[in-house]
Formats: C-alpha cells, sequence, structure tokens
C-alpha cells in the first residue's frame, strides 16, 4: 500500500511539469491529492501514518531549502539549524522545563517568523561572501545552534533535551498518539510550501534569484539588488524550516540536540541534488524517495538479505555512503536531477 | 602558572595538527579554488594507515632507540604515500569531471566523497574510538610543560611548512602550480601540464593530510572514523583565519586556532570549543574574508 502511494506520488510529480496546458494541470494536481489525503484512511496503520507524516515534513524542508539553493543558488549547509530552532522553541514554550504551556497553534504560526529573523541574522553579514565560503559559513552556525541547545543545559535539558512536549489538539480535541493529524498538517505545509514558491519563482523577486544564481556579478549590474534578494531566500526558506521544526517536535514529544546535526543538512542538500535543485516536482519526488529508501526501503532490503541469502546485515549503517554516493554520482552524471526541467 | 604552561603546549601541538591539516586546504584551494571537503577524511584515513603499519611493525606500546626511528620514519612516509594516493583517486574521480561545472558542484561532490570515506571508515574499524600505540617515550622539555610528542609534532609541522614553502616558490613544480592557479588556460600556453600539476598538488595535500594523521594517532593514541569532519572544519578555519592559499599563513591561523580551543576548553569548556572556534570562522570571513596574512584579490570574472 505504502509502495502503492509512493509510485502514485511519484509519478503525479513526474507528469505535472510534462502537462502542456496550466488548466489540465490543475486538474491532475486536484485528481491526484484527493488519494493523497485518503491513503492514511484506506491503510489505517500508525506505522504508514508515521511514515506518511514524515515524509512529509521532509518534503516541506526539501521545498524550503530549494528556495535557498535552487532558486538563489546560496549552498546552505546549515539548514538544520533552522529546523533546530522550530523544534526548539515547541520544546521550550510548550512543556513542563518552564512550565509555559502555549498553544501548538500559536507556536506554529510564530516559527515562521522566528527562524526567518534567524535566517536574517545569520544572512545579512555573511550573504555578500562567495558561495562556497557562504557554504562553510552556514555550516558552521549550523553545527553551533544544537551544540548551543545542548551546552545550556538549564535552558535546554542539555543532551538529553527536553521529553514529553505537550500534546496538541484541536478545538479542545487532543491529537493523542495518532500521527494522522501531523500528516494532515505537513500535507498543508508542503502545499503551501509548493504554492509560494511556485508562485515566487515567476515573480520580480524569484527572476531576480534566478539571475542571481546564473550569474551573480551581472545580476547586480543589471540593476538587482542582491543582498535583498539574498536575505529573502534566506528568511523564506528558513521560515519553512521553522515550521517543519515545530511538526517535528510535536510529532515526536520531544527534543534533543543530537536531531539537528550536519548529517541532515546533507540528507536534505541530497535530496535536492537527487531530484533537481531548482525544480519543484524533482524536490518532491527527491526527497520522497530518499525517506522511502530510510524509513522503508532499507528494512525491508535487511530482511531480505536476511531471509534470502541467510546474511543479516544492517542497511541503514550505510546512510551516509548512500548520501554521498547520490551526492557524487548525480553531480557527475544528472547534475540537473533525475528529471530534469525543460527549459522554459 | 603551571597550568598555564600545560595549556600553551595543548594548544600548540593540537595546533600544529591544525596547521598540517589547514596547508592541503590552502594548497588545494590555491589552484582549484575548491574547498576539498573530503580532506578531513583523508587525515583520518591517515591516522588508521599508521595503526596499521605500527601493529605489522608489532609494535604495542613506546619503542627506543633505531626502532623508534624506524617506526616514526615508516609510519609518516607510508601514512603520507597511501593519503596522497588517495587524494588523487577523489581528484580523478570526483572533481577533474567537474572542473568546468558551476562552482558548487564539485563542492557538492566533494561532500559526498566525504561521507563516502566516513562510512567506508566506518565499516573497516567501527564505530567506536579505537586506540593507537604510545609509540613515543615521554621525556619533557621546558620545565616538564613539553612532552616529547609534543614538541616532535610542532617541529614536525614547521620543518613541513619551511619544505612547502621552499617547494612551491623555488621549484620547478612550484612555479607551475603558482601558473596554474594564476590562470589554467595561459599555464597551458607556455606548456604546463594543468592536469598533472593540479594531480601533483592533490598529491602534496594529501601526503600532508597523511602526516597530520599520524601525527595526530601517536600523539593522541586514539583516531575514529569522524575525527577528519571536525578537525578538518577547524583547519579550514584556520586556513581561512590565515589567508586562503598562503602557506605561512595556514600555519599562523592553525596555531591560533589550536591554542583558542585549548584554552577554551581550559577556561569555559570543552563543549564551547567548537562554538569558539566557528563563530571566529564567521567573524573572519565577516570581518576580514582575506585572513590574517591574505591579500586582497578581486574575484575572477
Amino acid at each position: 500500500m505504502i509502495y502503492a502511494y509512493a509510485a502514485l506520488a511519484i509519478v503525479a510529480a513526474v507528469l505535472i511539469d510534462r502537462f502542456p496546458s496550466p488548466r489540465l494541470r490543475r486538474i491532475v494536481i486536484v485528481a491526484l491529492a484527493i488519494p493523497l489525503l485518503l491513503v492514511p484512511l484506506i491503510d489505517p496503520s500508525e506505522a504508514t501514518r508515521n511514515l506518511l507524516a514524515d515524509a512529509s515534513i521532509y518534503v516541506a524542508l526539501a521545498l524550503g531549502l530549494n528556495i535557498v539553493v535552487g532558486f538563489a543558488g546560496l549552498l546552505d549547509l546549515g539548514y538544520a539549524a533552522f529546523f533546530a530552532i522550530g523544534a526548539y522553541a515547541y520544546g521550550m514554550l510548550a512543556s513542563p522545563q518552564f512550565g509555559l504551556h502555549i498553544p501548538f497553534w500559536v507556536i506554529l504560526l510564530l516559527a515562521g517568523p522566528l527562524a526567518a529573523l534567524f535566517g536574517m541574522i545569520l544572512g545579512a553579514p555573511t550573504l555578500r561572501l562567495r558561495g562556497d565560503y557562504l557554504a562553510i559559513v552556514t555550516l558552521g552556525f549550523g553545527e553551533i545552534v544544537p551544540q548551543i541547545f545542548q551546552n545550556l543545559t538549564a535552558y535546554t535539558g542539555g543532551p538529553n533535551g527536553i521529553p514529553g512536549l505537550d500534546v496538541p489538539s484541536f478545538f479542545g480535541k487532543s491529537f493523542g498518539a495518532s500521527a494522522l493529524p501531523f500528516y494532515y498538517l505537513a500535507l498543508a505545509l508542503v502545499a503551501l510550501a509548493i504554492f509560494i514558491a511556485g508562485n515566487l519563482r515567476a515573480s520580480r523577486l524569484g527572476r531576480a534569484w534566478l539571475a542571481i544564481r546564473d550569474d551573480e556579478l551581472a545580476a547586480k549590474h543589471a540593476g538587482i539588488d542582491t543582498t535583498r534578494a539574498k536575505l529573502a531566500a534566506f528568511a523564506i526558506g528558513a521560515s519553512f524550516s521553522g515550521c517543519a521544526g515545530v511538526l517535528f517536535a510535536a510529532k515526536l514529544g520531544l527534543v534533543s540536540p543530537d536531531l539537528f546535526g550536519f548529517q541532515v543538512s546533507v540528507l536534505i542538500v541530497s535530496m535536492l541534488v537527487l531530484g533537481g535543485m531548482g525544480n519543484l516536482s524533482g524536490v518532491v519526488i527527491g526527497s520522497l524517495v530518499l525517506t522511502m529508501l530510510n524509513s522503508a526501503i532499507l528494512p525491508q532490503a535487511n530482511m531480505l538479505a536476511a531471509t534470502l541469502l541467510h546474511v543479516h546485515v544492517d542497511l541503514s549503517q550505510y546512510h551516509f555512503a548512500i548520501y554521498g554516493v547520490i551526492l557524487v554520482a548525480m553531480m557527475l552524471w544528472r547534475p540537473s536531477g533525475l528529471i530534469a526541467r525543460r527549459a522554459r | 602558572m603551571h597550568e598555564f604552561g600545560a595549556q600553551l603546549a595543548n594548544g600548540l601541538a593540537l595546533g600544529a595538527i591544525y596547521a598540517l591539516i589547514a596547508l592541503g586546504y590552502t594548497m588545494v584551494y590555491g589552484i582549484v579554488e575548491l574547498i576539498n571537503f573530503a580532506h578531513g577524511d583523508v587525515y583520518t584515513f591517515g591516522s588508521f594507515i599508521t595503526l596499521v603499519i605500527l601493529t605489522a611493525l608489532g609494535i604495542t606500546g613506546e619503542a627506543h632507540g633505531v626502532l623508534l626511528v624506524v617506526a616514526v620514519v615508516v609510519a609518516l612516509l607510508g601514512s603520507a604515500l597511501a593519503c596522497g594516493v588517495l587524494a588523487i583517486l577523489i581528484e580523478r574521480v570526483a572533481y577533474r569531471p567537474l572542473r568546468n561545472a558551476p562552482r558548487l558542484a564539485p563542492l557538492i561532490t566533494a561532500i559526498g566523497v566525504s561521507f563516502i570515506l566516513e562510512n567506508a571508515l566506518q565499516l573497516w574499524k567501527g564505530p567506536a574510538p579505537i586506540t593507537v600505540p604510545a609509540l613515543i617515550p615521554n621525556p619533557r622539555f621546558l620545565g616538564g610543560t613539553f612532552s616529547l610528542a609534543q614538541v616532535s609534532v610542532i617541529v614536525l609541522a614547521v620543518v613541513t611548512m619551511f619544505a612547502l614553502q621552499f617547494l612551491v616558490h623555488r621549484t620547478r613544480l612550484g612555479m607551475q602550480m603558482r601558473a596554474v592557479a594564476q590562470d589554467r588556460d595561459a599555464a597551458a600556453l607556455v606548456g604546463i601540464d594543468a592536469n598533472r600539476t593540479i594531480a601533483l598538488t592533490f598529491l602534496i595535500a594529501g601526503a600532508l593530510a597523511g602526516i597530520a594523521g599520524m601525527a595526530s594517532g601517536v600523539y593522541y593514541q586514539s583516531t575514529w572514523f569522524l575525527n577528519g569532519f571536525g578537525a578538518g572544519l577547524k583547519s579550514f578555519t584556520a586556513a581561512v583565519l590565515g589567508g586562503i592559499g598562503n602557506i605561512a599563513g595556514a600555519m599562523l591561523g592553525g596555531f591560533c586556532i589550536g591554542l583558542l580551543e585549548a584554552f577554551t576548553s581550559a577556561t569555559i569548556g570543552g563543549q564551547w570549543a567548537n562554538v569558539a572556534v566557528f563563530t571566529v570562522l564567521i567573524a573572519v570571513l565577516v570581518i576580514r574574508p582575506n585572513g590574517l596574512l591574505g591579500t586582497n584579490l578581486p574575484d575572477k570574472l
């Protein structure tokens, strides 16, 4: 069932760019979105719902990072830091940690602007750096943020993090232990991200990003305020990460600093590279494929190897190498992603 | 005061290792303008090779006399050679095909190579820290402040730096490197084989990482598969702090970062050391992107 869903979503994403007429495309999107909403009802196992919720959160993250990396061409290697900021905002404001129990919805709304603020704080001094230096600075930022959360034990619970976060409720009805509400929320976030990113790409700001990505110097001399455009990309990208962080923390019921390391940032970059940077449907596919690989295909392959070949391997040990191979192979052979976007 | 001396010794030895790694970053960045993300993992590979060599020589603890000299020389050369070959291989497979691609493409493959190497090292020796034999005996110098291992590491780094300075500024290969760094096409026009020169630069950078890996393995008597991630980032910070592309700068930056880390650990606590180093990285890039000894170069068009 879950694979049928994944296949469906992948087919959908592949097809959307191929449809010539916008009206037809809209109909296809709606037709494909409906089963997306129904899948967890057809297959009501909690494992499926959990997987779907996680996958959607990652898709939202990848779409947010895509604005920074894919549109504006700024390689952000510390994207997980904003994810951590969103998650810790929920962890500190809606848990017994300080006895604060601010409603989930308020924090969800505030997480975007909060992460955007941090994005601008990081971006304002650093965005004039050249591409590869910027990558290293963001990487440094991505290392510092979880480390600070880990060190400020009095506020953040230190290395153990904060357990027992509030379970959100919707008009008095608690989410309970189910991942289903988070799936729908994450799906809404994905839809919002696609909507915003799609519209932004066609906007003045989006064209400024593409110009900067292709040639920053030329863009500057064409009169684009490159610093402003880059700051906007950073802020908008970060805000999605922040919102996704709140969802992630609330769903998990805890936050801890080791959930937001460099591997997470690279995982999301790998999703973009796999799908094709700057290509919305490609990014969706890339993130779905990698999430499925991590949480469904590798465990299955373990079982398959155990039953068929009688070898006990833990393929999830090879995560790092898989991301690495994806990054290298894609850059060498398919630099514009698995499904290259057609030039318009 | 004694505490200060001890931290000074720690910081200088640590800084010497960072400096050795930073030299490799700076050489590669100088010639192909690539942050060789996998460089830190080549360094880890060096410490693993050192362990293999020492084990093969039957060394399990302190060595003395001829055996000590033989062990040090063989481990240094072996590690340098293995890492140099690995670096050439990485360049050939992952960077050379992308030499004319957009700048971010080889950086992304470099991250990929780094992940692959880390995973391979983890599969080889497991995820836990591994012990390297305490090869160097332990007489103390300068009122007991410096151990022999610390002095050797520092001397090794300084000697290597001078050798590298000589290589880059006084030899034919060095001249070719500088020519390729300045303008690859013009260098080709005067008959320099850019591919060969770049490959040799990677060989040298890898060898430097191998030397650093050997030094840190023997000095700290331990290593693990992710050793190079943090050390690589800090060494890159050192290279940037000193002025990237500048050999003396990499050395200066390395010692600065090593001292910063040692004194942060001793005063505020080890868990803040990384925060301090990365804050310095961000600050340097923002305030003085060309580093302490770097010159102000305009962006290449």
